[in-house]
């Protein structure tokens, strides 16, 4: 999956970097502390910019190597700002062969971007994600929060005027 | 005391399909009713049956209401909680029996499963751990801290013949042992809830139902091995089991079942949650540790196995949920109870994802020895449409399709090996007649291309190799030597491969080639895609009878290959088609297809 460095600028906030800190103040001197930390900085920011694995480092008086390392290995961590509307297409096996293939297709011409890309005005992003779970619905795809289930390509154009606003 | 109690299911697969809302609905009604001190709603983990969630059973009546929407909920309270009439028309049909319900136990989806590890799944709220308690629960860790030695639990769990459920079928009795036999000193318990195979959610639904049975489970490990830490490695895709499992944890603590001298014997042990981050190769033992010490994922050689140098090197006992589920009740029941389920070498029971081209998709929890047939004919209900059975995959990408000629083998651990497949950690995906096996095949391949971390060349490069000669196939670019460089590939692959990744990555290539080659040869020699898939290798064509020429594909085809003129059958010419579809979408009457 697509995980380069983002040339969107970084806009994190003073309140943020604050947060960060306290994070990694009460995780430090835990054993393993340092995936909690970038799980709970991605909650922070939305993705994981250089910026803010630099703070990690410094705090953990680690190398940035080594956090950089960490956040490419994973495919959770994202170097990327999302949209505002994620849209994940699951890609699991009962999911695939029940033609979310075929959704995904669909998505990336109707949006006109690659999966793991987000539109220019940053409203959607797309991926594909690895068996959510809810295989009773096959072939299924969620939009933040929002579950859909039990589709065909001709539903895209429904589901994606609902977000158009 | 409540005179009625609703059971809503809260796993994921209802709760995608709404189940959230239908609590909200039935709480307001109840509470217009004025029946909030007579009916009590709880939220539960999975029943089982997905495919017709959101799912609800409301008691004493055990009636059994299935694919329930909101608009429903008025006339369930109006007419069942209040004058006491059953909703007919919203119960799942196969429990209407006449003028009587049929108990659940008696439908055809769940008559021949025996549950062990689900057996409270669906039937307590996970949220309390007095409703766990309530059904026996931790009295197997009480039993094993007043009344038995490390050795006595460790030879109980040997004796009832349990094997490792995430895959490899490791004796659990066994590595148990290793670890108790390690000196005195830092040791740890884990549990793999990692699971990572696409299409199974075996373990997840497990710790949404019952998380309390995985921390039982690991105490019970605990103190067999002379552990005092846990760690619980879940996937953050889970997001009902990590907050369960959290909650699960924190009762424990304050009812003293974890944390310092349990249950006053001065005992102690204590868990953590570790969230996984998305990579299917930290389900393997040795990449799931590192990852735990918050590091990159990667596998490691072994020896040293875990059991000597695992998490922080120290020595570690790994398992998978569905395994720590069996754990409590072997304690309570006995080893030979167990040990009466199963095959010779295979015991007690197995949790399987049934899903793909299958009615009853959904968690099936079976005695081992039942065959593929009665879990896809009876249990599942076989395959809709009228299509024909084609293969069974299994282990997911570290396993093997399955086809119609073994459907009567007795699934074990070793009788699916001898079929070039695996048990895997439970996935089992049924596809027709409209599976494409050279798809299938290429689709597990840009998985684990994807899922290679990278540290050892056979799989990271033999694996993206792979890949590109499936994909050659699929175009119809191959040729028949590409054919047999694929096996060759395919053993290198499995014989150099550092972890189990890369060693069981081309199981689906191999169990394809060997039981579907036919499918391989004719997209290589004919140029076809006999299952209608591979976008490459299909044309276009017009049917002849059932174009009326009312010209809208031949306006809407950017290439110009449509030809022909009002009210006559149109053709489509294969050189020109761009196969994009087009014509397809804008055909009124169904007259052009794929072939």
């Amino acid at each position: 999956m697509a995980n380069t460095i983002s040339s969107v600028p970084f806009q994190g906030t003073k309140e943020q970097e604050q947060e960060l800190l306290e994070v990694v103040k009460r995780h430090k001197g835990q054993q393993g502390a340092l995936m909690p930390i970038m799980q709970e900085a991605q909650e922070i920011y939305g993705y994981l910019p250089i910026e803010v694995q630099k703070i990690i480092a410094h705090e953990l008086e680690i190398s940035l190597e080594e956090v950089y390392g960490v956040a490419t290995f994973y495919s959770q961590f994202s170097l990327n700002p999302k949209g505002q509307y994620k849209i994940s297409v699951c890609l699991g096996t009962a999911c695939y062969v029940k033609g979310s293939g075929d959704i995904f297709d669909k998505l990336q011409e109707s949006l006109n971007i690659k999966g793991g890309e987000c539109t220019p005005d940053g409203k959607f992003s797309l991926e594909a994600c690895r068996c959510i779970g809810a295989c009773g619905l096959a072939p299924v795809l969620t939009v933040n929060d929002d579950v859909y289930g039990r589709l065909v390509p001709e539903d895209v154009p429904g589901i994606l005027a609902k977000y158009m606003d | 005391m409540y005179r009625s109690h609703v059971l809503v299911c809260g796993g994921t697969g209802c709760t995608s399909s709404g189940s959230e809302r239908i609590v909200a609905a039935l709480e307001k009604e109840i509470k217009a009713s004025n029946l909030e001190e007579e009916v009590k709603v709880i939220k539960t983990g999975c029943f089982g049956l997905c495919a017709l969630g959101p799912i609800m059973i409301i008691y004493p009546e055990g009636a059994f209401y299935s694919m329930v929407k909101e608009e429903d909920i008025p006339e369930i309270v109006s007419e069942h909680l209040v004058k006491g009439r059953i909703v007919t028309r919203l119960l799942y049909q196969e429990t209407v029996h006449e003028d009587t319900i049929k108990s659940l136990n008696h439908t055809q989806f769940y008559a021949k499963q025996h549950r062990v590890a689900l057996r409270n799944c669906g039937v307590i709220n996970p949220e309390d751990i007095n409703e766990y308690i309530g059904v026996d629960g931790y009295m197997a860790l009480g039993k094993v801290l007043t009344e038995m030695t490390p050795e006595d639990v460790i030879k109980s769990i040997s004796d009832s013949g349990l094997r490792g459920r995430g895959g490899g079928g490791f004796p659990t009795g066994r590595k148990w042992s290793f670890a108790a036999a390690q000196p005195k000193g830092q040791k740890y318990v884990c549990c793999n809830a990692d699971e990572g195979d696409p299409g199974a959610f075996m373990d997840r639904s497990v710790l949404e139902g019952d998380p309390h049975v995985v921390i039982e489970a690991m105490a019970i490990a605990g103190y067999a091995i002379g552990a005092d830490q846990g760690y619980i490695y879940v996937r953050a895709e889970y997001p009902i089991a990590v907050k369960r499992l959290q909650i699960a944890i924190d009762q424990a603590r304050e009812n003293g079942l974890l944390g310092k001298n349990i249950l006053g014997t001065g005992f102690n042990f204590d868990l953590e949650l570790r969230l996984g981050a998305g990579a299917f190769v930290c389900g393997e033992e040795t990449a799931l540790m590192t990852s735990i010490e918050g590091k990159r994922g990667e596998p490691r050689p072994r020896p040293p196995f875990p059991a000597v140098k695992g998490l922080f090197g120290k020595p570690t006992v790994l398992n998978n949920v569905e395994t720590y589920a069996n754990i409590p009740q072997i304690i309570l029941k006995g080893a030979d109870w167990f040990a009466s389920m199963g095959t010779e070498k295979s015991k007690g029971t197995k949790v399987f994802a049934l899903g793909g081209k299958i009615h009853n998709t959904g968690l099936v929890e079976v005695p081992m020895g039942t065959t593929l047939r009665e879990i896809i004919e009876e249990i599942g209900g076989g395959i809709p449409n009228g299509k024909k059975f084609k293969a069974a995959q299994t282990g997911g990408p570290s396993g093997g399709c399955i086809p119609a000629e073994h459907l009567d083998i007795p699934i074990d651990y070793d009788n699916l090996i001898s079929i070039g497949s695996t048990m895997g950690s439970g996935g089992l995906i049924v596809m027709d007649e409209d599976t494409c096996m050279v798809d299938i095949a290429k689709f597990f391949l840009e998985f684990t291309v994807d899922e290679s971390c990278g540290k050892c060349t056979p799989c990271r490069i033999g694996t993206k190799r792979l890949y590109e000669l499936l994909d050659k196939i699929t175009k119809g670019k191959a040729t028949m030597e590409d054919l047999d460089k694929m096996e060759e590939l395919c053993y290198h692959i499995k014989a150099n491969s550092l972890c189990g990744l890369g060693q069981t990555a081309p199981n689906p290539v191999l169990s394809t080639l060997h039981f579907f080659r036919d499918e391989y040869i004719a997209h290589i020699v004919d140029k076809k895609c006999p299952a209608g898939v591979c976008k490459a290798l299909l044309s276009y064509v017009i049917d002849e009878n059932k174009c009326k020429g009312c010209t809208l594909c031949a306006k809407v085809c950017p290439a110009g290959a449509i030809e022909g003129s009002v009210k006559v059958a149109h053709k489509i010419d294969t050189k020109k088609c761009l196969k994009c579809g087009a014509c397809i979408e804008k055909c009124r009457f169904g007259a052009i297809m794929k072939k």
